[in-house]
C-alpha cells in the first residue's frame, strides 16, 4: 500500500509517448461510442430515426423524449414515465448492499483473523456459489420466498439480492485482510479486546476502499438486475430495469427509440454516477485488497 | 421432497393468495401491453371496472411477446401470490388449464352471456377447455397478411396478386426495380409467420390442420412439405442481405418508407403504418397472402383468472370478463390494436377498411372452419414443438437445409418435442 | 499471579471467543448452503424428472440428458461459449493490460480517462444493446456510416453472419468489461515497489524486458482476480446474447445460459433445461475448483 505515488520508474521517448497517447484516446472513444449513439438518438425528433442515418447528429434537437421517457412514457396502462420506479430501485438496492457488504466484511474478517478447522472448505464453497446461474433458482427461490410471506415484496427481494450477493463480497473481504498483518489482531486479543471490538477498532477503520470496491460492485450488479426484480417484485416492488424492460420490449406496438434510449440512460444513471464518483476510489481500493490478496 | 410437491403448489396458490397485496375487490392484471397504443386501449376497460368500484392493480412485463411475463407468472404462482387475470396465448392457456385447481371457472359468466355463441370455435378450443370457460378473449390477430406500398406499386405496375404465382412474379418485379422486394426481420418468429403462409398457400386448410395441428407425421414429412419449404426458399431470395435479425416494425417501416415493397406481417403492423399517417387503401394495402384466401390463422389474447382465496375477488373477475366481452370495449380495445374482436357479433362500422375485411373474413373462416390457430404465434401446438418447428424453419431459411432435410428434420425435431 | 476466579473468567471469555466468531458467519453459511447448494440439488433432482411447465416429480432417468445431447443446438452452445469465453478473457486482459501500462506512464488526463474506460461495466445490456445492435448491423450501423463517407467498399456485416456473429458478441463483452480488467491491473501496477523497476534499468533492463521479466510476473495475484471475475461473467453472458443476437442468425449465437432459459422458461421442458444446467455447473466446476484449490492452498 506504501508504494501508492504515481512516479514510474518507466522512461518513454516522445514517439513513443505519442503512440500511448494516440491509443488511449482511440480505446476512449471506443468505450464511448455506444453511449455517444444512445445520446444522440435520444435528442432526435422519432421521424428522423426512422427516417434513416441513425448515426448522425440530430438536425433538430429536441429535449422532449429526456422529458416523456422520465414522466409520461408509458409502462403500463399508467403512463407514469420511469420516475416512481426509481424510489423502488432505490428501497431495494441501498439496504441489500449494505447488509451483503457488512456480512462480507464480517466474513472475510473471521476466514481470516478466527481461522478454525474446515475455514477454507468454507470460502471455496462461497466462492463457488458466484458462479450459480440465476435462471435455476427462479423456482425454488419463489417457493421460500411465499413459504416466508415476502413473496412480491421488497424485503423478499433484499433477501435474495444479499444471498447471491454474499460469495463476491466475502471475496473481497476475505482477500484484503488477508494482507492485513495478522500479529495486530492477536496482541489486541491478548489486551483483552473481544471480537466485535477488534472489528470495530481496527479492522474497520483500515476497510474504507476495499467496502468501496464491494459497494460498487454490488450496487451495479443489484441495479442492473432484471431477472429477479420481475420475478420477485410483485406489484409495488417493481425496480427501474423493469419499467425500462417494459417500455423498450413492447412487443406489438410503434417503438419510440428516441424515448428508449432516453429512458436507458435515466435508468443508468445512479450506477453511472457511482462509477464517476467513486472511480477514484475504485482503483486505491482494487489495488488494495482483491488482488494483492 | 414433499417440499416442492406439486399438490402444494396449488393448496398454497388458495391458502396464501395476494395475501399482501390486492383487496379483494380489486384485480391485479398481469399483461405484456405495454406499449402506447394498447396501454391506452386497456385504460378503457381499467376504466370501465372503476366506475363498477373495482380497483385496477397494474403489473405489466414487456419482453419476447409474453415470454418473460410467462416467467414471472411461473415464479408468482409457485410463490403462492397468483395474479388475478393475466394475459394469455394459446397453448399456454391449455398448460395452465391442465394445472389442477389453479384457474377460476368463468361458466357462470358466459352462459348468461351466451359467449358459446357468438365466440367462434377455433377460439373456444382455448377458451373453454375440458368444457369449461377459463379465459375471456379480447382480440383477434390474424397472421396471414400482406402489407405492401400502394406508391410502389403503381409505380412500378404491380396489381394486387390474388394467387401466389402472380405474389412471386410481383416480388420479382419490385426486385428487378432494386427495390426491396419482401422486407423482413430474421427472427424465428417472423419466419414462422411467413411458414403459416407458406403452408397454408401450399395444401390449404386440411394440409395445414393435419401437420401444423395435429402433427401428423406423415403429413410434416410429406411432398407437401418439401413445397411448403420451397416456397420459404423463394421468400427468401426476395429479402434483402441485411434481415437478420432486425425488429418487424423496422421491416414495416421500410414498406412505410418506400424503401420496399411488400411484408408478411401479422395485423398488429397496421398500427405502424396508421401511426406514420398513412391511409389504408390510399398508402398501403392490406390484403390476405396470395393463395391463402379463405382461411384465416390467427393468434387470440386472452385473459386467464387464476382462483383466489377470497369470494370477492371471483365477483370482480367476473365483472371483468364481463366487461371485455362487452362490444364497447371489444370495439375500442381492436381498433387500436389493429386485431379483430374476438366476438363476431360486433359491427364493424367504426373500423377502418384493413380491419373491416378482417372481420369479414373472420367470420366467414369461423363459419367454413378455416380458422385456424397460428403455429407461428402458439396457437397449433404446444411451446415444445412451436420451438422445435421454429429451430428446423429458422435453420432453413437460413440456408443451412434444403427444403428436402428441412422436411425431414421438420419429423424428428416435432417427435423429440413431444 | 492469577486468580482462579480471573482465571475462570478468561476461560469462559476463550470460550466465548471461539464460538462467536462461528456464529456470526452461520447466517451466511446457512444461506449460501440452502440458497445456492440446496438448490443444486433440486436442480440435479429436477433433471431427472419430466418437469414441462412446472416442476414436477416423475422421475425418468436419464431421458433429459440423452435429449440434452440430442439436440445440435445444445453442442453449438457448448462450442460457442468455449470460442467466446476464451477469446473473451484473453482479449479483456490483454487490452486491460495495455491500457493499464499506458496509463501508468503519467499521464495526462488520467483522471478523465479512467472513468470513460470504467463506465460500460455499470450499463447492463438491456440498456446498451439496442446501440450496439444498430451499429453493428451493416444497414444502418458501421458499414452504413463507412459507405455515407465516402469508403464503398467497406465491409462489416459479421452480426448477420451465421459463422462470425459470435465474435460480435466478442467485441461488445470485450468493450463492456476490458475497462473494469484495466483497474484491476492499473491497481496492481501501482501497488508494484518501484525502488525494484529503477534498480533492474540501472542494470540495463529495456522496458520491454523490464515489463516482461518483472512487472508481469509481480502481477500474478491481478491475473487471477480478473480470470475469476471474467469467467463469471462469460458464463453468465444472457443479456448481451439477447439483446445483440437473440441467439441468431439461426441459433448461430446461442450460448448455454441462452439455452438453458429457452428450455426452462419458453419450451416448457423444465427437464431438459436442468440438465443443461446440471452439465454446466459440473463444467464451471471443472475448472473452478481446481483453480480454488491451488489458490487457497497457496495462501496457507
Amino acid at each position: 500500500m506504501s508504494a501508492a505515488t504515481q512516479d514510474t520508474a518507466v522512461r518513454t521517448g516522445r514517439i513513443t509517448r505519442t503512440f500511448i497517447y494516440v491509443v488511449l484516446i482511440f480505446f476512449a472513444l471506443f468505450y464511448l461510442l455506444p453511449f455517444f449513439i444512445m445520446m444522440i438518438n435520444s435528442l432526435k425528433p422519432l421521424s428522423e430515426i426512422t427516417a434513416g442515418n441513425m448515426m448522425a447528429l440530430p438536425k433538430e434537437p429536441t429535449l422532449a423524449p429526456w422529458g416523456a421517457a422520465w414522466s409520461t412514457a408509458q409502462i403500463g396502462v399508467e403512463a407514469t414515465g420511469l420516475k416512481p420506479y426509481f424510489l423502488n430501485s432505490i428501497l431495494m438496492v441501498v439496504p441489500a448492499v449494505a447488509i451483503s457488504t457488512v456480512l462480507g466484511a464480517l466474513n472475510g474478517y473471521i476466514l481470516t483473523k478466527w481461522r478454525f478447522r474446515g475455514d477454507t472448505v468454507l470460502f471455496g464453497l462461497m466462492l463457488f456459489s458466484c458462479f450459480i446461474p440465476f435462471q435455476i433458482v427462479l423456482i425454488p427461490m419463489a417457493r421460500i420466498l411465499g413459504m416466508l410471506g415476502l413473496a412480491g415484496s421488497v424485503q423478499g427481494l433484499i433477501l435474495v439480492h444479499v444471498v447471491y450477493g454474499i460469495g463476491f463480497a466475502t471475496l473481497y473481504f476475505r482477500n484484503y485482510y488477508a494482507a492485513f498483518p495478522t500479529e495486530l489482531v492477536k496482541s489486541a486479543m491478548i489486551d483483552g479486546a473481544g471480537f466485535f471490538r477488534i472489528f470495530w477498532r481496527i479492522m474497520l477503520p483500515v476497510s474504507g476502499p476495499i467496502a468501496v470496491v464491494c459497494i460498487i460492485w454490488q450496487f451495479t450488479n443489484i441495479w442492473n438486475d432484471f431477472l429477479f426484480g420481475v420475478s420477485f417484485g410483485g406489484l409495488n416492488a417493481q425496480p427501474v430495469t423493469v419499467a425500462l424492460n417494459n417500455l423498450v420490449q413492447s412487443s406489438t406496438g410503434v417503438k419510440e427509440y428516441n424515448v428508449h434510449f432516453a429512458a436507458a440512460i435515466l435508468a443508468a444513471l445512479p450506477t453511472l454516477l457511482v462509477y464517476i464518483v467513486a472511480g477514484r476510489y475504485f482503483v486505491r481500493g482494487l489495488m488494495a485488497g482483491s488482488v494483492k490478496g | 421432497m414433499k417440499f416442492f410437491g406439486k399438490a402444494g403448489v396449488s393448496a398454497m396458490a388458495l391458502t396464501m393468495a395476494l395475501a399482501a397485496t390486492a383487496q379483494a375487490e380489486d384485480v391485479e392484471v398481469l399483461h405484456w401491453w405495454t406499449a402506447g397504443g394498447e396501454a391506452a386501449a386497456l385504460n378503457v376497460l381499467k376504466d370501465d371496472l372503476q366506475a363498477q368500484g373495482i380497483g385496477w392493480l397494474d403489473m405489466p412485463v414487456a419482453g419476447g411477446g409474453g415470454e418473460a411475463a410467462m416467467t414471472a407468472l411461473r415464479a408468482r404462482v409457485t410463490a403462492g401470490d397468483a395474479p388475478t387475470a393475466v394475459q394469455m396465448l394459446g397453448f399456454d392457456i391449455l398448460d395452465w388449464a391442465n394445472q389442477p385447481d389453479v384457474l377460476a371457472d368463468l361458466s357462470a359468466v358466459a352462459t348468461a352471456e351466451n359467449w358459446d355463441a357468438v365466440i367462434p370455435a377455433a377460439i373456444q378450443k382455448f377458451s373453454k377447455p375440458n368444457g369449461t370457460w377459463i379465459a375471456a378473449p379480447v382480440n383477434v390477430h390474424s397472421t396471414n397478411w400482406v402489407w405492401a406500398n400502394k406508391a410502389v406499386l403503381d409505380e412500378l405496375g404491380i396489381a394486387e396478386p390474388t394467387t401466389w404465382d402472380e405474389f412471386i412474379a410481383a416480388l420479382q418485379t419490385a426486385k428487378d426495380a432494386g427495390k426491396v422486394a419482401l422486407a423482413h426481420g430474421g427472427q424465428p418468429w417472423q419466419e414462422a409467420t411467413i411458414f403459416d403462409s407458406a403452408v397454408l398457400a401450399t395444401g390449404g386448410a386440411e394440409f395445414y390442420q393435419k401437420s401444423m395441428i395435429d402433427l401428423d407425421p406423415e403429413a410434416l414429412g410429406s411432398e407437401q412439405m418439401v413445397q411448403a419449404f420451397d416456397k420459404m426458399a423463394q421468400m427468401r431470395s426476395f429479402v434483402d442481405d441485411n434481415f437478420s435479425g432486425r425488429d418487424w416494425n423496422l421491416a414495416s417501416a421500410m414498406v412505410i418508407n418506400g424503401e420496399a415493397a411488400f411484408q408478411i406481417m401479422g395485423d398488429w403492423a397496421k398500427g405502424e403504418f396508421i401511426n406514420a399517417g398513412k391511409v389504408p387503401g390510399t398508402d398501403f394495402l392490406c390484403f390476405r397472402v396470395p393463395g391463402t384466401e379463405g382461411n384465416v390463422t390467427f393468434n387470440s389474447d386472452q385473459f386467464v383468472m387464476f382462483k383466489q382465496a377470497e369470494d370477492a375477488a371471483a365477483t370482480a373477475q367476473n365483472a371483468m370478463a364481463t366487461a371485455i366481452e362487452s362490444p364497447a370495449f371489444q370495439i375500442a380495445f381492436n381498433k387500436v390494436k389493429g386485431s379483430v374482436p374476438a366476438r363476431t357479433d360486433v359491427p364493424s362500422d367504426e373500423f377502418d377498411d384493413c380491419a373491416k375485411k378482417g372481420m369479414e373474413q373472420l367470420a366467414a373462416a369461423a363459419e367454413a372452419g378455416t380458422l385456424l390457430g397460428s403455429m407461428g404465434h402458439g396457437h397449433a401446438n404446444p411451446a415444445a414443438v412451436k420451438n422445435a418447428m421454429y429451430d428446423v424453419i429458422t435453420a432453413h431459411f437460413n440456408g443451412e437445409y434444403d427444403s428436402a432435410t428441412a422436411a425431414e428434420e421438420l419429423v424428428a425435431a416435432v417427435e423429440a418435442a413431444q | 499471579m492469577a486468580t482462579a476466579r480471573q482465571t475462570a473468567d478468561i476461560d469462559l471469555r476463550t470460550r466465548l471467543q471461539d464460538w462467536l466468531p462461528k456464529l456470526v458467519l452461520s447466517p451466511s453459511v446457512a444461506a449460501i448452503l440452502v440458497f445456492v447448494y440446496g438448490f443444486i440439488a433440486y436442480t440435479i433432482y429436477l433433471s431427472f424428472t419430466g418437469s414441462k411447465m412446472l416442476p414436477s416429480y416423475d422421475l425418468v432417468g436419464f431421458d433429459n440428458y440423452a435429449t440434452l445431447f440430442g439436440l445440435s443446438a445444445w453442442s453449438t452452445a457448448l462450442i460457442n461459449l468455449s470460442i467466446f469465453a476464451s477469446l473473451y478473457i484473453i482479449i479483456c486482459m490483454a487490452i486491460g493490460l495495455l491500457l493499464a501500462i499506458f496509463l501508468d506512464q503519467k499521464i495526462r488526463g488520467e483522471g478523465l480517462l479512467r472513468p470513460i474506460y470504467l463506465y460500460p461495466m455499470a450499463l447492463s445490456f438491456i440498456v446498451t444493446g439496442t446501440a450496439w445492435k444498430w451499429f453493428l448491423d451493416p444497414g444502418i450501423g458501421l458499414e452504413h456510416t463507412m459507405h455515407l463517407w465516402g469508403w464503398e467498399s467497406f465491409k462489416f456485416g459479421w452480426i448477420k453472419d451465421r459463422n462470425m456473429a459470435i465474435y460480435t458478441l466478442v467485441i461488445a463483452a470485450v468493450w463492456q468489461s476490458s475497462g473494469f480488467v484495466m483497474a484491476m491491473f492499473l491497481a496492481g501496477l501501482r501497488g508494484i515497489d518501484n525502488e525494484m523497476l529503477k534498480a533492474a534499468q540501472i542494470d540495463g533492463a529495456s522496458n520491454w524486458q523490464l515489463y516482461r521479466r518483472i512487472v508481469i510476473p509481480l502481477l500474478r495475484p491481478a491475473f487471477m482476480s480478473a480470470f475469476v471475475i471474467l469467467a463469471h461473467l462469460a458464463i453468465k453472458s444472457y443479456d448481451l446474447v439477447i439483446a445483440l443476437t437473440g441467439g441468431g442468425p439461426g441459433r448461430a449465437t446461442e450460448l448455454p445460459a441462452t439455452f438453458m432459459y429457452s428450455y426452462t422458461f419458453t419450451r416448457n421442458q423444465m427437464g431438459v433445461g436442468a440438465s443443461s444446467a446440471v452439465i454446466m455447473l459440473m463444467g464451471v466446476a471443472a475448472i473452478m475448483v481446481p483453480y480454488i484449490y491451488a489458490e487457497l492452498k497457496e495462501k496457507k
